[in-house]
């Protein structure tokens, strides 16, 4: 179970008070009844499904209800940095080093040659 | 190929089992092949398998950054069923059914198929809906699935609680006889057995880090771990890593990779006779051979390729499971473990081409893949040897997305897979 | 009297205190404080149970919960009863039951053993191999087979009476462990002022303390010092001290979940008190002081009753005072097997001799052995062992081959060494390390906060455990924001180290192929299945694991992992990293689903939604029905009424005087704010800002690709409020999904959302004198056609409670809903139901609702349509604007295969036949005739008698059905063919009057 640092409450919470909300920084385009399939297609279906950070949302729904972003490692399931909604996608390169690097189970689970 | 049979396990019983040979070799990388799947789970082994034996197409090589069998073949509670409600999703199940049905033959490897019948749990008049939806479309699609009353569903699982005073009284059930369980690891090793043997190169421990392409946008082959591989045609078949591979390619899937949990119980004597499931309780139990229960629990809710996920994931599960079987109270959980699962949008697989030329891709299966395994894998090598789609799997492409054309089975029948 | 084998005045029980209890029916006496194990073993019971695949017999191994043979099936009664329970661990009480398991007809004699016999022929991975043939007989013959062999226990078959608990904790240090290191570390940690949690799964403290009695800390035998410890931790008030209590998982975050063990150790435990307890506790830091395990020595018939760990065989006679043989052979690779041979010599009990397979044994080990008159044979082997249902003989050769020397023996106690406890460690991700020199892995890169101490560290001798212990305490309640210091460290000093011994095969257990030297007791793994995997080519340890099964038995590998790696790192000719290690997974020990569930049963499991007026309805009668998580009023039969004929009664009454409806379920959100308009505007495909106040619309929302999503009637309060209504199972995800784009798309919008489902009790009375019930009990609004015509929303009083009144029909005639304040909803229903029963009118439940609406060819969102339905094809598309530049899903409708030929469209079908009501899920076609698979048109989503109508109706979804009206179409059921019209979707009153009054 995460734990989960919400930016509006200044406290980390257990994950069953908030509720995941899919990739962060896409932006529903202003022109949206003009954009062609394609771009239909980007914006509401095509992500990055990272290995490694993810810039994701969360929303804090049995707490202050207020949706946030969080900036996560989906290998070590490690937050970075969770931010409020509206805030420029933070340069993690910037951010303090974590600990070492986790490594997957299969990294770990021999050589099957 | 050593031939396995009762006479081939007296035979070797007698000298100490001293005779029995490697299943699937471990060549190094030849510098080219005519076709390279990345991945070595079922869909990618067996894909390999149908190239060399139905397409007589045998400079393969199955490309694992593990073990192979390692990913969600060897990770899922081996659950095997066909009764689904849209056409695209009955075609390609109900091929693998029928391939599952005469697998273990076909292989000269016991997968343990095992028809022990799939049954869905109805709780309410919104179920009873949906699963006469599914029963009615089945059978008229020549798939079989039929609707239980509550005693008839016990007579078949009497475990099962049908009291009245249950939270959710069930209130029917659909069955598959035909469903069931198979040996998970078996299929991988079958398989591999099998391709290896029609000399297909099976490469664990080998990471694909890049994919190379020609002026012309086509691919070249594959960067890996172990140098650079050339290849004619390229399957990825990468299940919850195929965002990680394919963005290698600058293809974007509809993708999103979540932990999938599972877990067993210590072993117990019989006592659990098919597979039942409930999605209204969100349950999913089947005994395995060995005697464990075999207990599928939900997905976390966010990306991850931990292979691990939540404690309350877990618990959430065993709290349906105890409701639906109050005796089980007193059984002990051994292990749980996860796995990662590639959802897509309308929880139906994509197998298709792609923008890239003679690059394919088979992804998407979510929580039914392993069910799939034989008919997808045969289907895909069909689509990588012949260039396009096999009738069966012509509505799993990747441009549905695009034009709206979903197959949307979690939105329509509100039945998990 | 509680055994023969109690040696007077050795171990830590109390004489005086015996309880008795059976094993498989005969009577036994034991002390408080037993093992089962240790009891059974007091009275020179060694046989407890029987292997998974050869039915060996099989005793006790260790005192621990490592524990792969000795499991038991342990009652109170009937429904209490649990199997595959560790002889090793479980304590005994007054009136225990217990039996052995996995053999039959009795243990001593059990027809499965014959598998034994069988053994060549079932090597690892024997079944892939064969009965594929006939090609059916694996489901019905083999595996039916192959299932009753295997299993272990019988799983109970009652309900489990007894309940558990569920706790959550917070604190700054958590200590796993309460040995020595643990003790050291929680002691620190707690003086530095820190919150600190110790837990432990034994039921004192003191760890390997329990048998290793030649431990001194400042001064006192360590044991003593352990209880002093604990208790002065207890007596602190910033530190919670756990015993029977095992942490079983480290999960993400710092979250480790325990369990602890309450009232199993109880002769008769307080039936209020919970049976165990699952604690899941966030540490800021975590310390653990997991310990080691020993490992078995792996030669040929090594899995003899008899046969037992030496630290296990320590823990008897010093702590239980039990000697587990009077002439007791040693085998071992490590000297900590001397110390045990020392303690039970000094207790009077003879040993045979101590065989150590190195040459070159502790040189302070090999003195005190000559001075206690032990013979020592370092360089030899324990190759074989005679015994049937116990071991009576150990066969030793000197290493490298030459004469057998058969030593009788009654117990032989075995040591290959220690494995640390890594297993927490390695759940919360940390990377392990393989140390060459020590030969085994240990934690390297932590991936938590957490820090591991003492022998599961590797951290061998005494002091520096206990240093490295204490400096943890400190410098993780540091991390976790204490600054303080501890008073001391503990002073120790102890005989043996943890590190040496060896990995894997003896000499006994040879390169050859039959010979059975187990790795893996449970599951009946030995070497040659290792060597027999490699050679079949599984050379990950995963392969290997998977296909010999090692491992894999409820023990979890914690004895044969190491050997097993070994074992493939030889046949391999690679170093042991190279080989991989397998993942250690939750839990640690098997948990019970009853503790892992806790509260959630019964009521708790999933708590019933109900309206306010739920008492009533069921007072009067109503059967209920499940939408969501609601129990909603479905019927309300009178007495000898059918459901069917309820409903027809309450379909008729409605029609032709009225009903009275709990719609309390309804989905309700207050939308407000300047903007309010113009954000509904862009939720719902219908246009708000035309929408006057005092008038209500329906409205339809759709996702961004287009397709419904939910649909209810919207109010317009004032200019900047309005009450939105969703449908039942939708309320919390509309609610979500207004919430998220309000937040994160439109925040420029001023507007604010509250759900108000809770806090409206709605009694909808509909039909033709629902005026007439209502106006008298309604004050300051005016109820007139002219003032408030159908589809209009007004705010007054009635019976002098605040009420929003609406005008609007579920059902197509005329009709209200009446919205009062939840907790005044039950009196408002009365003071209605008052005034309607004397008029003739009805209550009725959701069929009744269902019927009439699909009289008027209303749809319900989630039945009518799934989540592949555009407005459009729900014959609603007249409420998707065409004006709006934007809204949720304006541009997902326009893909192409939305606005495509063919789709699905909802259109009213009957049957020929009047009286043939279709079932709903059924798959309509145009040919019936054509061979399976068939194209199926769509199916039907609503299907009812009506008795309004006098015959049956039904919608469908059916490619192009629009332009299919009055086509004939067919059903085909098993039973026959059902031939239907395709119709619009209004079967009763067409024009549509009756609403209007």
């Amino acid at each position: 179970m995460l734990l989960i640092h919400c930016p509006y409450c200044g406290e980390d919470r257990s994950e069953l008070e908030f509720r995941g909300a899919g990739d962060a920084h896409i932006a529903r385009p202003t022109n949206m009844a003009d954009i062609s399939d394609a771009e239909f297609e980007a914006f509401f279906f095509l992500r990055q499904n990272p290995k490694g950070i993810i810039y994701e949302r969360w929303r804090h729904i049995h707490g202050c209800g207020r949706f946030f972003n969080a900036v996560r490692d989906t290998v070590s399931d490690r937050f970075i940095k969770t931010y409020k909604a509206g805030e420029p996608k933070p340069d993690i390169n910037a951010a303090p080093a974590t600990d070492a690097k986790v490594e997957t189970y299969e990294a770990l689970e021999g050589d099957a040659r | 190929m050593q031939k396995y049979s009762i006479f081939a396990v007296v035979r070797e019983a007698m000298r100490g089992n001293k005779g029995w040979k490697a299943q699937w070799t471990s060549p190094e990388p030849r510098k080219e092949y005519d076709v390279i799947i990345i991945g070595g789970g079922g869909h990618g082994l067996g894909a390999a398998y149908y190239l060399a034996k139905e397409h007589g197409i045998t400079n393969v090589a199955v490309l694992e950054k593990g073990w192979i069998g390692g990913g969600n073949t060897g990770r899922n509670t081996t659950i095997i069923r066909s009764n689904y409600l849209y056409e695209e999703s009955m075609d390609i199940y109900e091929h693998a059914l029928k391939l599952w049905e005469g697998l273990s033959q076909d292989l000269n490897y016991n997968v343990m198929y095992s028809p022990r019948g799939v049954m869905m749990l109805s709780h309410s008049v919104h179920d009873q809906q949906s699963f006469k939806r599914h029963v009615n479309a089945n059978r008229l699609y020549g798939i079989d699935n039929e609707w239980m009353t509550p005693e008839q569903a016990k007579a078949y699982c009497p475990p099962l609680d049908i009291s009245k005073s249950a939270r959710y009284p069930i209130n029917g059930a659909a069955l598959q006889r035909r469903g069931g369980t198979a040996r998970h690891d078996a299929v991988a090793w079958g398989y591999a057995r099998g391709a290896s043997d029609r000399g297909v190169h099976i490469i664990q421990n080998c990471e694909v880090t890049g994919i190379r392409r020609g002026p012309d946008g086509a691919v070249l082959g594959v960067e890996t771990n172990r140098g650079f591989i050339g290849a004619k045609k390229i399957g990825v078949s990468a299940a919850g890593h195929t965002s990680v591979v394919m963005n290698m390619a600058d293809v974007r899937v509809p993708l999103q990779s979540s932990p999938l949990q599972a877990l067993v119980s210590e072993p117990l004597k019989p006592i659990f006779p098919c597979v039942v499931m409930s999605n209204t309780v969100h349950a999913y139990i089947s005994q395995s051979d060995k005697g464990e229960l075999v207990i599928g629990a939900g997905t976390d809710q966010y990306n991850s390729y931990s292979q691990t996920g939540g404690i309350q994931i877990i618990t959430h599960t065993l709290d349906a499971i105890c409701e639906l079987f109050p005796m089980f109270r007193r059984v002990k959980m051994m292990r749980q473990w996860g796995g990662i699962v590639d959802n897509t949008p309308d929880r139906s697989a994509i197998q298709g081409v792609t923008p890239v030329k003679n690059l394919f891709v088979n992804c998407g299966w979510g929580t039914g893949g392993f069910k799939a395994t034989p008919g997808s894998a045969h289907l895909f090598a069909h689509l990588i040897a012949r260039g396009e789609p096999h009738r069966l799997a012509a509505g799993l492409t990747l441009d549905r997305f695009r034009t709206g054309r979903l197959i949307d089975e979690a939105a329509a029948a509100a039945v998990a897979h | 009297m509680s055994g023969a084998n109690r040696i007077t005045g050795k171990g830590r029980l109390t004489p005086a205190r015996t309880v008795r209890f059976t094993f498989d029916g005969k009577s036994y006496t034991a002390l408080q404080g037993d093992t089962v194990a240790s009891a059974l073993l007091a009275h020179g019971v060694h046989l407890l149970g029987r292997s998974f695949k050869y039915h060996r017999p099989r005793g006790i191994l260790s005192a621990g919960p490592e524990e792969p043979n000795a499991l038991l099936d342990i009652s109170r009664d009937s429904a209490r009863r649990q199997p595959n329970v560790r002889a090793s661990v479980q304590e005994v009480f007054d009136g225990m039951k217990a039996e052995s398991q996995n053999r039959w007809p009795s243990l001593s004699f059990d027809i499965g053993g014959i598998n034994n016999l069988m053994s060549p022929f079932f090597g690892a991975g024997f079944y892939y191999k064969t009965f594929m043939w006939p090609k059916k007989a694996w489901h019905s013959i083999y595996e039916p087979f192959i299932r009753r062999a295997a299993g272990l226990g019988v799983a109970p078959t009652e309900a489990d009476p007894d309940h558990y608990a569920g706790r959550y904790a917070h604190c700054d240090v958590l200590v796993v462990g309460a040995g020595v290191s643990g003790l050291s570390a929680a002691l620190a940690a707690a003086e530095t002022g820190a919150e600190v949690m110790l837990v432990d799964e034994q039921p004192e403290a003191g760890g390997a303390l329990h048998f290793d009695a030649g431990v001194t800390i400042d001064g006192q035998p360590g044991y003593d010092w352990a209880q002093a410890t604990v208790a002065r931790l207890q007596a602190m008030d910033n530190v919670k001290v756990l015993t029977r209590t095992t942490a079983f998982g480290y999960y993400n975050h710092n979250f480790v979940a325990l369990v602890e063990r309450v009232t199993d150790h109880l002769a008769s435990p307080d039936r209020h008190t919970a049976r165990e307890r699952m604690w899941q506790v966030r540490a800021k830091r975590v310390i653990v002081a997991a310990g080691a395990i020993e490992r078995h020595m792996v030669f040929a018939n090594n899995d003899r009753p008899g046969i037992m760990l030496a630290s296990a065989a320590r823990t008897f006679i010093n702590h239980f005072g039990v000697a587990v043989g009077s002439k007791i052979g040693v085998y071992t690779a490590h000297d900590s097997a001397y110390e045990a041979a020392f303690d039970l010599r000094r207790a009077g009990v003879s040993i045979a001799a101590i065989v150590d397979t190195r040459d070159n044994p502790g040189t302070g080990v090999l003195a005190e052995a000559r001075s206690l008159g032990i013979d020592v044979l370092t360089g030899h082997s324990v190759t074989d062992t005679s015994g049937k249902l116990r071991v009576s003989a150990m066969h030793v050769t000197r290493n490298g081959g030459g004469a057998v020397r058969k030593i009788p023996v009654d117990a032989l106690i075995v040591s290959s060494g220690w494995t640390p406890s890594v297993h927490l460690f390695s759940q919360s991700r940390g990377k392990l390390r393989f140390d060459a020199a020590t030969q085994r892995f240990l934690p390297d890169t932590y991936a938590q906060n957490m820090v591991c101490v003492g022998a599961c560290n590797g951290t061998d001798d005494l002091q520096a455990a206990i240093d490295e212990a204490v400096s943890a305490g400190v410098s993780m309640a540091r991390e976790a924001g204490i600054d303080g210091s501890a008073s001391t460290t503990p002073r120790g000093e102890a005989r043996f180290a943890w590190t040496g011994g060896m990995l894997g095969a003896g000499e006994g257990a040879g390169a050859d192929t039959t010979v059975k030297a187990f790795i893996d007791f449970q599951h009946d793994v030995c070497a040659k299945d290792i060597r027999l995997a490699v050679r079949e080519g599984m050379h990950s340890i995963e392969h290997i694991k998977r296909f010999t099964t090692n491992g894999m038995a409820s023990d979890q590998g914690k004895l044969s992992n190491m050997h097993g790696l070994a074992i493939a790192a030889e046949a391999l000719d690679r170093p042991i990293p190279q080989v991989g290690l397998t993942t250690f997974r939750q839990p640690y020990t098997p948990v019970t689903f009853g503790a892992l569930i806790s509260h959630s049963r019964g009521d708790l499991f999933d708590p019933a939604r109900k309206t306010p007026m739920h008492a009533w309805e069921e007072a009067h009668g109503a059967e209920f029905e499940d939408v969501g998580n609601w129990k909603r009023a479905w019927y309300y039969p009178r007495a000898g009424e059918t459901m069917h004929e309820a409903v027809n009664r309450e379909c008729r009454t409605v029609r032709t005087v009225a009903g009275v409806f709990d719609a309390s379920t309804l989905g309700k959100i207050e939308v407000v704010g300047p903007d309010a308009a113009a954000f509904l505007n862009l939720m719902y495909t219908n246009a708000w800002d035309t929408l006057k106040p005092g008038r209500c619309r329906y409205g339809i929302m759709t996702r961004e690709d287009g397709f419904v999503y939910d649909d209810g009637v919207v109010g317009r309060l004032a200019e900047d409020r309005f009450h939105v209504t969703t449908t039942t199972g939708g309320a919390p995800r509309v609610l979500q999904h207004m919430e998220d784009y309000l937040q994160t798309e439109f925040p420029h919008l001023n507007v604010w959302l509250t759900s108000t489902t809770e806090q409206w009790a709605v009694i909808a009375v509909q039909g033709p004198k629902a005026r007439e019930i209502l106006a008298p009990l309604v004050e300051g609004i005016d109820m007139s056609p002219e003032s408030m015509p159908h589809m209009s929303v007004a705010e007054g009083k009635i019976c002098g409670v605040p009420t929003r009144l609406f005008r609007m029909s579920f059902t197509g005639d005329m009709g209200f809903e009446v919205n009062v304040p939840a907790d005044y909803g039950q009196a408002i229903w009365e003071a209605i139901w008052a005034r309607a029963e004397p008029m003739g009118a009805c209550v009725y439940g959701t069929e009744t609702m269902h019927v009439l609406r699909a009289e008027k060819g209303y749809i319900i969102v989630g039945q009518d349509t799934d989540g592949t339905v555009t407005p459009e094809d729900a014959g609603v598309g007249w409420a998707v604007s065409k004006k709006k530049t934007d809204f949720v899903g304006i541009r997902g409708l326009k893909r192409p295969d939305l606005v495509k030929e063919g789709r699905k469209q909802l259109v009213g079908i009957t049957t020929k036949d009047p009286h043939v009501v279709l079932e709903e899920g059924a798959q309509v076609v145009a040919d019936p005739n054509q061979p399976k698979p068939m194209t199926m048109l769509g199916h039907v989503t609503s299907s009812y008698w009506s008795e309004n109508c006098g015959r049956s109706i039904a919608f469908a979804l059916i490619a192009g059905g629009r332009a299919k009206m009055g086509q004939t179409l067919y059903v085909p059921m098993p039973d026959r063919t059902i031939p239907v019209e395709v119709t619009d979707l209004v079967f009763f009153d067409k024009e549509g009057g009756r609403i209007n009054g």
